[in-house]
């Protein structure tokens, strides 16, 4: 029986694995000729990683020699790329002039690196990151050291950014998205990725958008520029963005190509002669760029040569990054539905992430970081569609723990290092609990208290430090329950605080990973208690989450029941003018306002405007002079005051004066809750300080200043903090008693009930007696300030989050129907 | 293959929306809220809370649903249908992504029940 002739176009993996499967069923049936366009023999393409980090060579990882060929009667054209087939004739030619005949082909030919098509991109030193020939570019150009960026931070770019690493090069990565492989893993396993690289020593720059690369006059790249300007010198410039099917071969000969190579379950192309299969292919509108689908396309066509009626239907992937001390594995689809369950496992000491979720009882997607053991038991528990409901509560724990104990939520507190600060009023470490604990057989809170003080003083800190002792004692102790901030976590609203100073967390990410969040991305109540806690302890470095925010605080204007907004204006102090009324009612009758009123806070809302008209209002607005009144703020709202020594005969201060001050220095600052002032300029008060946030009531000998008052939900007088001589010494205690609150509040907390939680004579003492601190807190507010003054109208007047004002699409009735 | 005869109309990209966030689409009198999740899934709704007609574009995107920026109802992204003890059902369209392109079909929805 005369042999059947095979011929195959590429000599990678894929191909590689169909030889095999083909030669295991019949080893006879087939002359096979392979022609492929690099001059190798096959390799294991997946180890080019340790490759370049130097922990393999290219002789560890191929995978077909010439001897196999050889045994296997294989001709292997190498560096011979088929230029053209002819499928009447069935033959294919190469460029280098060899022609073959087949009775069936396989196109196998692969992928190429997608290149991002900026200004440079044809610089010598401007490499991709896909074949052996790439590897030894860059080996060379990290023996001449230097900066390496690599454009990508998905799997290949961070496997090639921590080989160049290794190698000595000192290495950016420059990533789109705010978090690295978002294809692959969630946030929150992003985050962990790119402490991992950070700590290596390898520069991440997330959103970081490519804008040109720089070259000498050598043609020879010397740098990036980024779309913000920013400039970054590079002998070598790796581009690892993505794949794309090479399918020019199959497009050029009349096959039907879509993304990649179509074919048909059974891998066939819209010749019947010809199979494709491998990175090349679009199977079901999916294309390929992991192993696993092509060793399983490999079998289907192997079968197939045969005369069999295989099917492929499609694969489930996993991924896992192949660098060396990060254990990452991720598999299956883990997006959210409402018809889907997720069961997260957060252990910070450990720096483990592990989430899966679950869709009617069953695995449908995993990511693990950290520790990664049990990946391919959650892979086989979702190819198999197992049903899990049996093991659900221990799930997660992985296969060894079935039956294990339940989650221990002390394991932040005991993952802190023996110097953070536990009581920051007294400045307390965990080391020193811990050991006095152990000293003096303490077993109480009040022991605890009496002699380290921590806890002695604001007491905000008093959970932490009854998990402290219950690490520290086992079940001898036994702390009283937190109410949990939300359904997201069972710590409470200090206990966040105080991690979030105590750990330097400064994302939301990372405060959830951190202590431990038991959802993914939290709910509509932490995400803004998180993000003002963040803004308020981080000032300078917290990138604020707009997304977080309640849409008051996102569009700055207050949203009304029937969807329109209302607009406030701030007029310092209560104080305006006739320029001023006069613009104010220009925008009413250019935009139609349908309502306009005086509110408590002495000033002027226009309310019932659309969202569409906000920027344009405000721009008329600030031509006047106007700046937002942040009537909408979780933070200073208005000063009201009294016309004191200006006008009224019983003035004793100059109470307008000093409300304008007090507005003028404490606008734009965010606090727990709203925050509202009044000055009054005699005991007759008629500004109604004495029900505010923050009141002061001018005598002849100086200032009392009074805060913790409400008239709302709840209706009670002031406190009186205290008595001061002058305007300055008034301003300096009302910025510090605003800042003790800002770094305490809990988010809502209004300042009256944070009062009582705390304690009158603490704050008074902190306050009034404690002349350092309360300077420290001044000094604090002063720098918080230095971020926050800044009016939010004029900067979306000027272009800022123009997404939020207009619809993303109008729809005519022709394209809708 | 089912009957049905659907109806994409593409109404922009990716990148027009934020993550946890937003936007609107007009179709005459009817408002379409899209919204883009933390994992960039998509999905669409109109834009009326089943309690008192809220802009649910407004609200905050977590884990699979919005919540209503009046009153706090969170609502199913995916199937409109308001969660834990609130009862009620804002209709739902179907959506394609296509290369980051946004398709919606406004023909079709799982009506309120």
């Amino acid at each position: 029986m005369t042999k059947q002739k095979l011929v195959i176009v590429g000599n990678g993996m894929a191909p590689g694995r169909m030889l095999e499967n083909l030669f295991e069923k019949d080893r006879d049936a087939y002359e096979v000729t392979i022609f492929n366009a690099e001059p190798r023999v096959n390799y294991n393409r997946l180890m080019l990683s340790p490759v370049l980090s130097g922990e393999k060579t290219y002789e560890d990882i191929i995978t077909h020699g010439d001897d196999w060929y050889a045994d296997h009667g294989v001709t292997l054209h190498k560096g011979a790329r088929i230029s053209g087939i002819d499928r009447q004739a069935k033959t294919v030619t190469s460029e280098t002039g060899i022609t073959a005949s087949y009775d069936k082909l396989v196109i196998a030919t692969g992928s190429s690196p997608f290149i991002i098509p900026l200004p440079g991109k044809d610089l010598d030193g401007v490499l991709t990151y896909r074949d052996l020939d790439d590897v030894e570019k860059m080996l060379g150009a990290a023996k001449r050291a230097g900066r390496a960026v690599v454009i990508g931070g998905g799997l290949l770019g961070l496997e090639a950014a921590a080989g160049l690493k290794m190698q000595g090069m000192d290495v950016t990565v420059l990533h789109l998205m705010p978090t690295l492989m978002e294809r692959q893993l969630d946030p929150a396993a992003g985050f962990l990725l790119e402490a991992e690289f950070k700590s290596r020593g390898i520069d991440v720059r997330t959103k970081a958008n490519s804008h040109e690369i720089l070259g000498d006059d050598a043609g020879r790249v010397r740098g990036i520029r980024l779309d913000d300007g920013t400039e970054i010198a590079a002998s070598i410039i790796v581009m690892a963005v993505g794949i794309r099917p090479s399918a020019d071969l199959a497009r050029a000969v009349g096959l039907e190509v879509n993304r990649g190579v179509l074919v048909g379950d059974d891998m066939r192309t819209s010749d019947p002669d010809i199979f494709s299969l491998g990175e090349c292919v679009e199977h079901r509108g999916m294309c390929y760029g992991l192993v696993a689908p092509l060793y399983e396309m490999a079998g289907v066509i192997a079968d197939n040569l045969l005369g069999g009626s295989s099917e492929y239907t499609g694969s489930v992937t996993a991924t896992k990054l192949k660098v060396t001390g990060v254990d990452l594995y991720s598999a299956g689809d883990f997006s959210e539905g409402d018809d889907r369950e997720e069961i997260v496992l957060r252990d910070a000491s450990a720096g483990v992430y592990k989430r899966i979720v679950l869709k009617d009882n069953k695995i449908v997607g995993a990511v693990l970081y950290g520790e990664t053991s049990d990946g391919p038991w959650f892979f086989d528990l979702l190819k198999k569609g197992t049903d899990v409901s049996d093991m659900r509560e221990t799930l997660i724990f992985g296969q060894a723990y079935q039956g294990g104990a339940p989650l221990d939520p002390t394991a932040a507190v005991a993952a802190l290092p023996d110097d953070a600060e536990i009581c920051g009023c007294n400045g307390v470490c965990k080391g020193k609990i811990v050991a006095t604990i152990k000293e003096k057989g303490l077993t109480s809170l009040d022991g605890v208290r009496a002699h380290t003080k921590a806890s002695n003083s604001c007491g905000t800190c008093m959970g932490l430090v009854e998990q402290l002792m219950q690490v520290t004692l086992g079940d001898a102790y036994n702390p009283a329950a937190v109410t949990p901030m939300c359904g997201c976590t069972h710590l409470g609203h200090d206990d966040v605080r105080r991690l979030i100073k105590s750990k330097e967390l400064k994302s939301i990410p990372a405060v959830m990973q951190e202590l431990e969040w038991t959802t993914s991305g939290g709910c509509a109540k932490c995400r803004p208690a998180l993000n003002y806690y963040l803004v308020s302890d981080w000032p300078d470095e917290y990138a604020d989450d707009y997304q977080s925010r309640f849409i008051n605080e996102r569009v700055h204007a207050n949203i009304q029941k029937d969807g329109t907004y209302s607009v406030v204006p701030r007029m310092w102090g209560g104080m305006t003018s006739s320029k001023e009324l006069r613009a104010i009612a220009d925008v009413v009758d250019k935009f139609n306002i349908p309502a306009v009123k005086c509110t408590g806070g002495q000033r002027i809302d226009m309310l019932g405007i659309r969202k569409e008209d906000l920027p344009a209002v405000w721009a008329d607005l600030g031509k006047a002079g106007f700046v937002s009144g942040q009537a909408y703020a979780k933070g200073l709202r208005t000063v009201k005051t009294c016309v004191g020594t200006d006008w009224c005969r019983f003035g004793t201060q100059d109470s307008t004066g000093l409300g304008i001050k007090l507005e003028k220095f404490m606008w734009g600052s965010w606090t727990p809750a709203k925050l509202k002032m009044a000055v009054s300029g005699c005991p007759r008060n008629c500004a109604e300080a004495t029900c505010k946030d923050i009141g002061i009531i001018c005598v002849d000998s100086g200032y009392e200043i009074h805060f913790a008052g409400a008239a709302g939900l709840d209706i009670k007088g002031t406190e009186v903090l205290g008595m001061v001589k002058t305007e300055d010494e008034a301003i300096e205690h009302v910025a510090a008693l605003a800042q003790m609150y800002r770094e305490q509040g809990h988010y809502l907390e209004r300042i009256y009930k944070w009062a009582k939680r705390i304690g009158l004579d603490e704050i008074r003492r902190q306050i009034m007696d404690d002349e350092a601190m309360r300077k420290a807190y001044f000094d604090r507010f002063v720098f918080s300030q230095k971020f926050a003054q800044v009016d939010p109208w004029s900067e979306r007047v000027s272009g800022k989050d123009k997404h939020e004002f207009k619809p993303m699409a109008v729809l005519t009735k022709e394209a809708a129907e | 293959m089912t009957a049905d005869i659907r109806n994409w109309v593409h109404i922009g990209t990716l990148e027009d929306i934020p993550r946890e966030g937003a936007r609107c689409v007009k179709n005459g009198d009817m408002t379409i809220a899209v919204f883009r999740t933390a994992k960039d899934d998509v999905f669409a709704l109109e834009d009326k809370c089943p309690h008192k007609n809220g802009p649910l574009s407004q609200g905050i995107v977590h884990d699979g649903c919005v919540t209503c920026p009046l009153h706090n109802w969170v609502i199913s992204l995916e199937t409109g249908a308001a969660q834990g003890a609130d009862e009620g059902r804002t209709a739902a369209f179907p959506v394609r992504l296509e290369d980051g392109r946004i398709l919606i079909d406004l023909s079709y929805s799982h009506e309120a029940v």
